[in-house]
């Protein structure tokens, strides 16, 4: 190998380097696209972890539909109130205070408690089990069948099975991306404001009797926690009763006059102070 | 020379099909085959850079390197190349059709350092003397057809296998690999039509 030999494949290489630099540079010059600035911005102030909540196909999706405007300066409930009003600012609009939730599963039936109807053996999803004969490998059709298909929805590990029942054990992780709600075949899960301490933890429209058939934790619908409240926050509606947040001040008189125990939201299941002692 | 593109063409596509049989951009071939929708839009990506790379790579090295007798640089400047080559496409796409870089856009880089690129650039300069380019082109477009074929086909099986019950120690990446290597067994059946 001569010294030319050396010289002329670096200079080969030299060359050809700088040409497709030059080739480069004056393709994203001449075919540069303009990206409303605005989308990066935005972008910087979303979440970031492509949860998918907002119905976007992912961050920059959104960033984008905000943008456009065919989606609330507020449509990433991960980013938080803070976020929401810095891309308010860089949109120019206000934003409202938006109210931090989290999921919540309406259902109490834990395995000592609710009533199995048949042993389940096959894929571990509740949406595709949910699809069998039955419905539910629980008597009560309504309730949570604890496969976990919301603890697999979940990019936050913020709900896990306690227990045989769907529960946000880790309230604090949950940033209501709304996965858990939309996957559970049951529609058990709601977003509930994040100070939100008494709701009716069951979702069983069913009348006292075959309530109390199938699980003893349910709501029968008795109507004694109408009675007790004095915001008119709780009405009994298809034999269930149910907790309107926006009305309701947490003073827990409908809990401790509840006789099955089914209103709180409680990060560990009912195990209700009787019991445990 | 039509017969002989014809071969070149089936005999790129299934006989000596890049992931199949050569094992080259088997990353993209276990990464990106999770859905039959994503997986069709990689392949599709593939076949435009494969082919356009192949074009390019082969008239360079007849252009450049053959006079200077540097042709043991083509390795290195074929990546040169087609690192380029990837970013300009990308740069002209996202221009000129934005819609068709929406649906390709996104597996582009990951494309520029994919081997099935730089081993079908370096193949089509060792294997054909005469007629470089046009050959090239054709090895090209049946490699990336195969290419196509093959992640398109993994998707479609594991899109299936994602329910069963698999045994824990086989679920995820190792029942794909064993998935890979039942495909390349069947793929060996096409050893005998050229």
């Amino acid at each position: 190998m001569s010294v030319t030999a050396i010289v002329t494949a670096v200079a080969v290489c030299g060359i050809l380097a700088l040409i497709i630099g030059i080739v480069l540079g004056l393709v994203s010059n001449k075919f540069e696209v303009e990206v409303d600035e605005r989308v990066t911005k935005v972008r910087e102030h979303l979440a970031g972890s492509n949860c998918g909540g907002c119905g976007f196909a992912g961050c920059d999706a959104c960033a984008e539909a905000i943008v456009n405007g065919s989606a609330a300066p507020n449509a990433c409930a991960p980013a938080g109130a803070e976020n929401a009003k810095a891309i308010g600012a860089i949109m120019g609009v206000s934003v409202g205070d938006t109210n931090p939730k989290r999921a919540f599963v309406k259902c109490n039936g834990t395995c000592d408690k609710a009533v199995r109807q048949s042993n389940y053996y096959g894929i571990m999803d509740c949406v595709k089990a949910s699809t069998m004969p039955g419905g539910s490998n629980k008597a009560c059709t309504f309730g949570c069948m604890g496969m976990g298909s919301c603890v697999a929805a979940c990019k936050y590990d913020a709900i896990h099975i306690v227990n045989g029942i769907a529960l946000v054990d880790q309230p604090e992780k949950c940033v209501a991306c709304g996965a858990c709600v939309r996957t559970c075949p049951k529609h058990l899960i709601e977003l509930i404001p994040v100070n939100q301490t008494h709701m009716v933890r069951c979702s069983s429209p069913l009348p006292m009797k075959q309530v109390k058939e199938v699980c003893s934790a349910g709501c029968i619908g008795c109507g004694a926690c109408v009675k007790q409240c004095e915001h008119d926050a709780v009405h009994v509606e298809n034999h269930l009763a149910h907790i309107d947040p926006a009305k309701c001040t947490n003073c827990g008189k409908c809990a401790a006059k509840c006789p099955v125990k089914v209103i709180t939201t409680g990060e560990a299941p009912a195990v209700s102070a009787a019991e445990a002692s | 020379m039509f017969s002989q593109i014809i071969i070149i063409l089936i005999s790129a596509a299934l006989v000596n099909n890049v992931l199949m049989s050569q094992f080259l951009g088997l990353c993209p071939f276990l990464g990106v085959s999770k859905q039959v929708d994503t997986a069709m839009g990689m392949g599709a990506a593939v076949i435009f850079v494969i082919t356009i790379a192949s074009a390019v790579c082969s008239c360079i090295y007849l252009a450049i390197l053959v006079p200077l007798n540097l042709t043991y640089l083509n390795t290195i400047v074929f990546i040169l190349v087609i690192a380029c080559l990837v970013q300009v496409v990308e740069t002209i796409l996202k221009k000129a059709m934005p819609s068709l870089y929406k649906a390709l856009g996104i597996y582009l880089p990951l494309i520029t350092t994919n081997c099935a690129v730089l081993g079908v650039a370096l193949s089509n300069v060792q294997n054909y003397t005469d007629h470089l380019v046009l050959y090239s082109i054709f090895n090209g477009l049946g490699s990336s057809a195969g290419f196509a074929i093959s992640i398109t086909l993994m998707a479609g099986i594991r899109e299936r296998i994602r329910t069963n019950d698999i045994i824990p120690s086989f679920r995820g990446q190792p029942i794909v690999l064993v998935t890979a290597g039942l495909m390349a067994i069947a793929f060996c059946g096409f050893a005998g039509v050229i």
